[in-house]
């Protein structure tokens, strides 16, 4: 929070526009202030429309779906709590939970350090810039289909890209996706290629902010290059970074491509998801009262990242 | 920053137009047709599912054709055809939302569930009226029969699993393509000698995602002569932590591990053997014959390319499709239904030579050994009129022929897709894990296995 957020100016504006509201309004007032700002209301009213329709309509039912057996064939049956039940007896919603918590705890060593350490070179570079901006953004443009098809033959353990690589050093072929524990590690390894465009963008924009008198200050006191890191583009994106993080962390235990196209959750369950696994109970199984279950604690439990990231958006905004 | 003390004018509109209109939309969702889809004309319209995708322009063709010859012979029935199958990831929304077919085509795995969820109509006091429903072979409508032995559907195609295999991959193995491997001990040495031909060629391959593991690893323990579930009384038991599980695990872990013939590659599914077997890459894989069709026009190759033959051991997986009713159509469109139905797809013999003529025409295989719906008299006149079509090569078929019939041919177990996913972890860990315990998977999945059949009613 900043100084400028705590003085009482705009806080004042605010209240006075708030008070001119709460004053009782003639009726023919009332009216007209309506008429005025029809237009407004309008453009309004269509956004609540479809926002309504398309997302606290489906929220709202698939939290009441997950306390109902249903069939869609005949009225919805309410079960309490049977759903939650099943779910925790089901020997795999532990392995999802426990998987997708790797998964993201892995997206972070890797996806989180590489856009931060690729914005960091950009930005230091002389010549090619936007060359290399478009390359490392060009994954994300990529329809997640084709990057999962690309990868697999990248991973293909017979004449896959990176075994033959590896075999040009004469190292031993790796069981990338059939082996247990390395499975996870290579869709993290595609995941963090396809995503870490979009960050990087926004790590680059960050630092383009950062004033340059700070970095000039740094090099008169004599800073070596580590050192300003250190002291200066890291505090200066404290805030973004804090931000992506929890972005990633929301993003991130909703991984579902990945697992689906390369695994389908194997080998051994080892990369059975959280979305994956309610993918099964929905369109597998058709138990949509599972399914509704499972989303609705995903839902919880991204919905507590999605109040940090409100409480720290709002604090700084 | 407005509105965190109170309310302002905007968020309370805001919040009654949302009311207003989650309220209108709760409304809506409920509401299902129950007129009998008949005119005044006394013509009634009915929606029907299976109308191939424009791209298959010979099959679309085809399907317009039937769809006009049978609204002229049957005045009083429209059709109303639509594209698309049976597929699970839209079902119940299109239930949900009233946009059901009222013929809707199902893969043999659906109709339990579908029943056990009342997601079928109940069609027996109208199927008796239905020509020829009485010679389709009853282990196939066993599969639309519910536990109330009430009839919900009829089937309209089935296989059962046997052996795909490359024939020039075959001779080049110096194996005879017309004698492929009536033993799983022959599969082994033949998948050997083919993977010993090199540049990536596979002997064997196998599935293990997204279910179709565990689909395989069926048939493969009903192969080795043991079961998945069994009744007991009025419970399901899992059955294959036995002889037959550990020999049919064993055999694939030998021929991915000792013997190297099943490729380094695995997590396959069927798109990806059916890829190596179109690029000449793969010697065997367990198919239906209606693979081979798929993998012709797939890879643009040779029917003269492929064998089949039965699957090893005493019994192998059957499967099929058929049609189900929409449990909320009227009585009046599921008799047109059914009427369609038999019209289309369970030909009469004399229906049966036109569509043969016509398919040899546009070159549409014939001669491929299934499907086979019938049982008795009328699916041997089927068979002659189907021998003298013929425009595949019938020859390569001979081994499945010649020994399916003593293979006995059994069906998926209750809530097989549940089953499936488990036993997919199985065929994963012996594939992927040189040092896989078998004793141990096999424990370990029946566990899991008798939890899912717990549920079965």
């Amino acid at each position: 929070m900043t100084a400028q957020d705590l003085s009482p100016a705009p806080v004042l504006t605010s209240h006075d526009t708030t008070k001119a509201t709460k004053t009782p309004a003639a009726p023919g007032r009332l009216a007209r202030r309506i008429r005025e700002n029809l237009v407004a209301y309008l453009f309004l009213g269509a956004g609540v429309v479809l926002f309504a329709a398309f997302s606290w309509y489906p929220i709202v039912r698939g939290v009441l779906l997950g306390f109902q057996q249903v069939t869609f064939a005949e009225p919805a049956r309410w079960v309490g709590l049977d759903n939650f039940r099943r779910l925790f007896d089901d020997p795999l919603f532990l392995t999802a939970w426990k998987n997708t918590g790797y998964f993201t705890l892995l997206a972070l060593v890797f996806g989180f350090a590489a856009p931060f350490f690729t914005a960091v070179v950009l930005n230091e570079l002389r010549h090619g810039r936007a060359y290399l901006r478009m390359t490392v953004y060009l994954p994300v443009m990529l329809p997640p289909i084709v990057t999962m098809l690309l990868w697999r033959w990248f991973y293909d353990p017979g004449p896959g890209l990176f075994n033959k690589a590896l075999g040009v050093f004469h190292l031993p072929a790796l069981q990338w996706l059939e082996s247990e524990n390395l499975a996870m590690i290579s869709l993290v390894l595609v995941s963090t290629w396809a995503n870490m465009g979009t960050t990087t963008l926004i790590y680059l924009a960050a630092l383009g902010g950062i004033p340059g008198e700070l970095y000039e200050a740094a090099e008169l006191d004599g800073a070596s290059v580590r050192q300003r890191l250190w002291h200066v583009t890291l505090p200066q994106m404290r805030f973004i970074l804090m931000i992506t993080l929890l972005l990633q962390v929301i993003g991130t235990m909703q991984v579902f491509v990945e697992p689906f196209v390369l695994t389908g959750g194997g080998p051994n369950d080892a990369t059975v998801t959280v979305l994956l696994l309610l993918y099964r109970y929905a369109f597998v199984y058709n138990d949509f009262g599972l399914a509704s279950a499972m989303s609705t604690l995903l839902f919880v439990v991204l919905g507590l990242f999605a109040g940090v990231y409100l409480r720290l958006t709002r604090t700084k905004g | 920053m407005d509105g965190m003390h109170g309310f302002s004018r905007r968020q309370v509109l805001g919040s009654l137009v949302t009311g207003a209109l989650a309220l209108g939309l709760t409304a809506c969702g409920g509401g299902a047709s129950n007129s009998s889809g008949v005119d005044k004309n006394g013509v009634v319209t009915i929606s029907v599912n299976g109308l191939p995708p424009k791209t298959q322009t010979v099959d679309r063709k085809n399907f317009e054709e039937d769809v006009a010859a049978f609204e002229k012979s049957h005045p009083k029935i429209k059709i109303d055809a639509r594209e698309g199958l049976m597929d699970p990831k839209t079902f119940s929304a299109k239930l949900a939302g009233g946009q059901l077919e009222d013929v809707y085509y199902v893969y043999f795995t659906d109709p339990a569930g579908l029943i056990q969820r009342r997601q079928a109509a109940d069609i027996s006091k109208y199927v008796k009226d239905v020509p020829y429903a009485k010679d389709i072979d009853p282990s196939l409508q066993k599969v639309f029969t519910g536990p109330d032995g009430k009839i919900y559907g009829l089937p309209t195609g089935n296989y059962s699993l046997g052996l795909v295999y490359n024939r020039a991959l075959f001779k080049r193995a110096g194996l005879d393509p017309d004698a492929p491997p009536a033993t799983w001990d022959e599969v082994r040495t033949a998948a050997k000698k083919i993977s010993a031909l090199g540049d990536s060629t596979v002997g064997y391959a196998d599935y293990s995602k997204n279910n179709q593991g565990g689909w395989h690893l069926t048939s493969w323990i009903y192969s080795m002569g043991g079961d998945v579930a069994t009744q007991d009384g009025s419970k399901w038991k899992a059955a294959f932590d036995s002889d037959a599980g550990h020999k049919a695990l064993q055999m694939l872990h030998d021929m991915r591990w000792t013997d190297n013939s099943m490729g380094t590659r695995q997590l396959l599914e069927i798109a990806d053997v059916q890829k190596m077997m179109g690029a000449g890459k793969l010697g065997m894989y367990m198919a239906g014959p209606d693979n081979i069709p798929t993998i012709v026009k797939q890879f643009e190759r040779k029917y003269d390319d492929y064998g089949l033959a039965a699957l090893p051991g005493t019994a192998t997986l059957g499967g099929g499709d058929g049609f189900m009713f929409n449990p909320k159509a009227s009585p009046e469109k599921i008799k047109a239904g059914l009427t369609w139905v038999q019209w289309k797809y369970l030909r009469s013999p004399e229906r049966d030579a036109v569509d043969s003529a016509r398919a040899k025409a546009d070159g549409v295989p014939i001669g491929l050994p299934q499907p086979r719906l019938f049982a008795g008299a009328t699916q041997a006149k089927i068979d002659e009129i189907r021998a003298k079509y013929a425009n595949t090569p019938v020859g390569n078929y001979k081994p499945f022929i010649d020994r399916n019939s003593q293979v006995q041919t059994k069906v998926e177990p209750p809530n097989a897709q549940q089953i499936y996913t488990i036993l997919d972890g199985v065929m994963q860990s012996v594939l992927t894990k040189k040092d896989a315990d078998i004793d141990q998977l096999l424990k370990d999945a029946s566990k899991k296995v008798d939890s899912v059949l717990a549920t079965v009613k």
